[in-house]
């Protein structure tokens, strides 16, 4: 406290003063990592990256994917799907008034969006998780959108890639939420057979149900620097094991370490990588056809 | 041993005394206190009846971790003989907490597997609590295929409070282990039919629980959060876990009715530990006929099936 604000008398000053923003809403924000002040409209240009630290920002739902698809493919799919409450659950708050609330604050339906586009030229099927929308949790809503964009991209034969970002199964939907892990784990397997790719991104943070089924079943696992990707979280490893958990401990580099993750890939390269994958996986299967290539005789 | 009842069944822990101490009594000496022993066996049926015809769901969470319920060894000894447990995943270790091996399930051989707990300090130490580590799934998947290779249907049971939250289970990949083996389970081209004997302790239990039919124990509990973990998260409380355990409906009788598993099993007056053998006769029954119906379908319709089935699951609406 300056000197100044000492003299000041209690009834005038007012606490936390130091943390008061004195810049107007939405046009000036600081990177949580290293404090820099970064114009907003550059930092959406960087895709909510820090353009001085590389801090990766939250980044989800609708703006994640019409940032990741070529501009004007995007057609989103399954819009029309609501939540119901099967339980009538009620904690400190009912379970429709929350799902109300993350509607109203979120502008979405839904913690899952998915929609159908192309990335760089190549039909592709693509999902994100909202983390805003109740963290991201997965309940019946998202099990079925995920499992109907899996069909979707069966149907198709297009690659499939998600975005993940959820603290897991949604408490409110109770077995229900659940049973989402198996179903969507079975739908992946379908395209596994068929040989479609699927691609997942884990993104900050990924934890629970949801990294306990659809999001470490890609053909490629893919994380963003500096994630949180678990099943229990390090609050409930530490109650357990009461002990203080090591630096970076299940963040992608650890993950990456102990070959949970096939790489890390910066958000700015996002596109060209997994196009670049996608390229090699699909031309596997299907070579770009070159006429002397084919009619080679074979020797010996 | 008064530990080995619950707070709302200390009323028959007395009685039970009572009963114990007149039949030494009447080992002692020739009076005739039978006709007082049978009375007050007939007083602790009403009791019991009583009691258990108005259990809650805090109630059923609490019998579900009986320290006396049967575990899963427990239920393979009482419906297979023959059993040859198998060790390992073949990558790092033996899991204790789940066990799994070959066995005769009336005439027909099977793989059965299931969380394992312990019964004394020692073992329920070594089992974990009947927490798994990633080593625990990825057995119980080496032994899946394997039945699936020598075309033998698999039988689980269920009973965990969750997969085990700690450092080397994650470092381990956990949440891969079990992904993993909710994907294979979904598409096993042999019968899988699983059974909550106990807790049904969210992916730690699913882990082991994708099949073609679910049943369970009248006092089992089958649930996403344990009714404590819920009430810290959403009341900040975990005394408020009663409330949490009720609106998380995840008793059998509740699930049932939400179409989420497929039969609740009725367990013996007192639940499962007062008469084991015939709870496993009843439960050996349903798996005996949905096994017999199960065999009859092609692999191919088996897993048609059972991939609709999942693609069930889920309450929504649709604008």
């Amino acid at each position: 406290m300056s000197w100044f604000q000492k003299i000041m008398s209690s009834r005038i000053r007012t606490e936390g003063g130091h943390k008061k923003r004195n810049v107007p809403e939405g046009l000036w924000s600081k990177c949580p990592s290293c404090e820099a002040i970064l114009y907003q409209p550059e930092l959406e240009k960087s895709l909510r990256v820090c353009p001085k630290c590389g801090h990766h920002d939250r980044l989800t739902g609708r703006a994640r994917l019409l940032n990741f698809l070529d501009e004007g493919t995007a057609v989103e799919l399954d819009a029309g799907l609501e939540p119901e409450d099967p339980l009538k659950f009620r904690d400190t708050k009912k379970y429709r008034d929350r799902v109300h609330q993350a509607q109203k604050k979120t502008g979405e339906k839904e913690a899952l969006i998915s929609m159908q586009g192309q990335l760089k030229g190549r039909d592709v099927v693509a999902c994100a998780f909202l983390f805003d929308f109740m963290g991201g949790s997965m309940g019946s809503v998202v099990g079925e959108k995920f499992v109907r964009a899996a069909h979707h991209a069966l149907e198709t034969r297009s690659p499939l890639i998600n975005f993940a970002s959820s603290g897991g199964a949604r408490m409110q939907e109770s077995l229900f939420s659940l049973m989402q892990m198996a179903k969507t784990a079975a739908a992946l397997k379908k395209l596994k057979k068929a040989g479609i790719p699927y691609i997942s991104v884990l993104t900050n943070p990924t934890t629970g149900g949801v990294s306990a089924s659809l999001a470490l079943l890609g053909d490629i696992n893919v994380a963003e620097p500096d994630a949180l990707i678990c099943f229990a979280g390090p609050r409930v490893i530490e109650q357990t094991v009461r002990e203080k958990l090591p630096e970076g401990f299940q963040r992608s580099e650890f993950l990456l370490e102990h070959g949970a993750i096939d790489m890390i890939v910066d958000r700015r390269e996002l596109r060209d990588r997994l196009a670049n994958i996608l390229r090699l996986l699909c031309d596997a299967k299907n070579p770009p056809r070159e006429p002397d290539a084919i009619i080679t005789p074979e020797t010996g | 041993m008064t530990n080995n009842y619950l707070d709302f069944e200390q009323p028959l822990a007395e009685l039970e005394a009572k009963i114990e101490e007149l039949k030494n009594v009447s080992n002692d000496n020739s009076l005739n206190i039978d006709e007082e022993i049978s009375r007050l066996q007939s007083k602790l049926k009403t009791k019991t009846e009583h009691i258990f015809a108005h259990l809650n769901d805090w109630q059923v969470t609490q019998l579900a971790r009986h320290p006396l319920r049967p575990y899963t060894l427990d239920y393979i000894r009482l419906l297979c003989q023959n059993f040859e447990e198998l060790h390992g995943d073949r990558m790092f270790a033996d899991d204790p907490a789940i066990v799994g091996g070959l066995a005769d399930f009336r005439g027909q051989p099977v793989m059965v597997i299931g969380h394992q707990k312990g019964r004394d300090t020692k073992s329920k130490i070594r089992r974990n609590f009947g927490m798994p580590r990633p080593e625990g799934y990825r057995k119980a998947l080496r032994l899946m295929k394997m039945a699936e290779q020598f075309n033998m249907p698999v039988l689980t049971f269920i009973d965990t409070p969750g997969a085990y939250p700690g450092v080397s289970a994650e470092e381990r990949g956990q949440n891969e282990a079990i992904a993993r083996n909710l994907m294979e389970m979904s598409d096993l081209h042999v019968p899988i039919v699983c059974t909550v004997i106990g807790e049904g302790g969210s992916g730690g239990a699913l882990a082991i629980g994708v099949g073609d039919v679910t049943l369970m124990l009248e006092y089992s509990t089958y649930s996403v959060i344990s009714p404590e973990g819920c009430a810290s998260i959403l009341w900040r409380s975990a005394d408020k876990a009663p409330e949490a355990a009720e609106t998380l409906s995840i008793t059998a009788e509740k699930l049932k009715k939400l179409g989420l598993i497929d039969e609740v099993i009725q367990e013996p007056l007192g639940s499962a530990h007062r008469d084991p053998q015939s709870l496993a006769t009843t439960l050996g029954d349903r798996i005996e006929a949905h096994l017999n119906q199960l065999k009859t379908e092609s692999p191919e319709t088996l897993t048609q099936k059972r991939y609709q089935r999942l693609m069930g699951y889920g309450v929504f609406r649709e604008n």
